[in-house]
């Protein structure tokens, strides 16, 4: 099952599309780590994905078909939105007492249970609440929905170092345990690199790249060799990013499902695998990274057909 | 495009029984305590003045009214106090009364859904398995119910400690200020400035110019109902023979719409009689001679005199039409305020 199907999805406020043409597919039991810079269209993404937004143009399934925002897809998505939004005049009892209220099924036991082992104590305002805190109660929250997928829109922002590792703890703990897909963004790769198993890139508004880590990983090489020969290089493979240093040239390219290893790669350049890390800020520096030349290529996930 | 050609997941049931409605009393309750609790005090203790107030200016209305001979010293005094002291404070409390349905929808409606917008807590609200356009229905309808019912209680204390003062000043049950905070009136322009309110809320989506927005709304509909609209309510009679009130000048308590005059075979009286007639009576004044010469004048050049006027006792079904309007307006909004909620995307 996806538990996310797009299909030319696209928002625009006024003039400005926040996100265009985008069609991804995210499968069910990973991690999706989906990542660009301010304002690259990730909150205009899972807003149409949760329902708070209506598409402009192009469809959001959820759940295995099920439209977004539909009674359903509700139901089995727990979202918590930038900020971790709660009411701050409730303490977090009232925070459990009222999401229990707003869903057909709620754990209370759990969240009971979370909160006292987060030492947040039920009689407390939220108003009152660390920006941790506030994090941990509005997963706990989401969480005690007993989702099919949760999904998170920059839930590490708020945090510092040791409150980003609790929070994820309780997430990757969420997943082994339930089996819940988990959809989460972030501006920063850092803290999702260990743990991210599918990669949706977003910039501009555009879709960069998606597909599972190990694939991207896999199919993308960093070819070091004479400088003077790079563009003779650069015929055989789509080039991401190119750096070149004096007499060396570095090219991030991308082997397009080819055998990175096979005999491709021309004599006296070499080629090394690349950090998801570099992979991605390659995406996000590249000159055409708002309109990349051959969508059949970056598109992982999809039937490898241009139809356009 | 890639076509989705994904199977149902098993176990996922196609139709999924909604939320009950009920859960929905605690989470309004909850929310909306601070109003819901403030309201009901602040008009309660209100409505305690006024009783208190109340028996004291009742009690002066009846030594007044009881009073023989009225020319006498202590029933002059008796009647300044009622008509100075009494009447200035009952003045005021009407006042405020026909300002307090828009204090309501401008401080409990208008904030329901602004402050989610406002504090973004609309993300968490609207994104639970309650669903927000049922969501918006339950909180608001709940909301509305209470806010109706208590308004509509505190107006009855209102009316009862104002019964003295009808008839007094040429205040009538059809003065604009009267009408407005009188029988269900007073709940049905509460009901529509919460209305207001909360539309306003969810089109502006900020707190304070939703509220002022709310004011001005309510104060320009109020404004245009009392100016334009309450006198076409379909109840008006006509007469030939306003027997209420011989004299066209003053009318007890019907509201007169309109006097005019024939002459005879039907046509318009000519104005030159009818200032003859009028120079006759330089003064307004109503004694029984003057109305009954009148008559004679009137009944010599074959003049009849025509009012349009909706007697007193339809009192009832005149409240009865405006609140009709005010509920079906009021339902309207709401309406359109769930359709925006349901649409407007973050």
């Amino acid at each position: 099952m996806n538990v996310i199907e797009t299909s030319d999805l696209g928002k625009r406020y006024g003039h400005t599309w926040a996100l265009r043409e985008c069609t991804l597919t995210v499968p069910a039991g990973y991690l999706t780590a989906l990542v660009g810079p301010n304002g690259a269209g990730k909150t205009t993404l899972m807003n149409m994905c949760v329902g708070l937004a209506v598409p402009t143009a192009g469809t959001a399934g959820v759940l295995g078909g099920q439209p977004a925002g539909s009674p359903a897809a509700l139901d089995g998505i727990a979202f918590v939105a930038q900020d971790a939004p709660v009411y701050p005049n409730l303490s977090a009892g009232d925070m459990v007492h009222l999401t229990r209220n707003l869903n057909r099924s709620f754990d209370r036991s759990y969240a009971r249970a979370r909160l006292a082992e987060l030492g947040i104590p039920l009689k407390k305002k939220a108003a009152k609440l660390s920006g941790g805190q506030r994090a941990q109660l509005a997963l706990t929250l989401a969480l005690a929905r007993r989702p099919q997928l949760l999904i998170l829109d920059e839930p590490l922002a708020m945090l510092d170092p040791l409150a980003r590792q609790d929070f994820m703890a309780t997430v990757m703990t969420a997943m082994a345990d339930d089996g819940v897909s988990v959809l989460l963004s972030s501006h920063a790769l850092a803290e999702l690199e260990r743990v991210a198993d599918y990669l949706i890139l977003l910039s501009r508004g555009q879709l960069q790249v998606a597909g599972e880590v190990d694939d991207l990983l896999a199919s993308h090489r960093v070819l070091t060799g004479p400088a003077a020969e790079s563009d003779a290089c650069a015929g055989h493979f789509r080039v991401i990013q190119a750096r070149r240093a004096a007499a060396q040239a570095h090219l991030l390219v991308s082997t397009g499902g080819t055998d990175p290893d096979s005999g491709l790669v021309p004599p006296g350049w070499e080629a090394h695998p690349v950090s998801l890390e570099e992979l991605v800020m390659a995406y996000l520096r590249a000159p055409g990274g708002a309109e990349p030349p051959d969508h059949s290529l970056t598109r992982y996930n999809e039937p490898r057909e241009v139809a356009r | 495009m890639t076509v989705l050609t994904m199977p149902a997941p098993a176990g996922q049931d196609t139709a999924l029984r909604p939320v009950p409605w009920r859960r929905m009393a605690w989470v309004t309750w909850r929310q909306h305590r601070p109003t819901l609790i403030s309201l009901p005090v602040v008009l309660g203790a209100v409505a305690v003045f006024l009783w208190i107030a109340g028996l004291r200016i009742h009690h002066n209305y009846a030594l007044l009214t009881a009073c023989h001979p009225f020319s006498s010293n202590a029933c002059q005094t008796l009647n300044s106090n009622f008509n100075g002291t009494d009447w200035t404070m009952a003045n005021t409390i009407d006042i405020f009364m026909n300002l307090a349905p828009a204090l309501i929808g401008a401080f409990a409606g208008a904030p329901v859904l602004a402050r989610e917008l406002e504090t973004g807590t609309y993300r968490y609200a609207w994104t639970q398995g309650f669903g927000r356009a049922r969501w918006t229905i339950a909180k608001l309808a709940l909301l509305a119910v209470a806010v109706t019912a208590v308004a509509g209680a505190f107006s009855q204390v209102f009316v009862w400690f104002f019964q003295p003062f009808l008839g007094q000043e040429s205040l009538t049950l059809f003065s604009a200020t009267v009408f407005a905070t009188h029988g269900i009136a007073f709940a049905a322009w509460t009901l529509i400035a919460f209305a207001i309110g909360a539309l306003a809320g969810m089109g502006i989506r900020r707190i304070v110019p939703a509220m002022a927005a709310t004011l001005g709304a309510y104060t320009g509909l109020a404004l245009a109902t009392w100016l334009f609209l309450r006198e076409h309510y379909p109840l008006a009679l006509v007469t030939n023979h306003p027997s209420i009130n011989p004299a066209p000048f003053s009318a007890n308590d019907s509201w007169v719409l309109s006097t005019w005059y024939t002459g005879p075979g039907g046509k318009p009286a000519s104005q030159s009689t009818l200032n003859q007639i009028f120079a006759l009576f330089p003064h307004n004044g109503g004694g029984p001679r003057v109305k009954e010469t009148l008559a004679q004048e009137f009944a010599q050049h074959d003049i009849t005199v025509w009012q349009r006027y909706i007697p007193v006792s339809r009192f009832w079904p005149m409240q009865f039409v405006e609140a009709g309007w005010l509920l079906a307006l009021s339902v309207l909004l709401i309406a359109a305020t769930v359709g925006l909620v349901r649409r407007r995307a973050a």
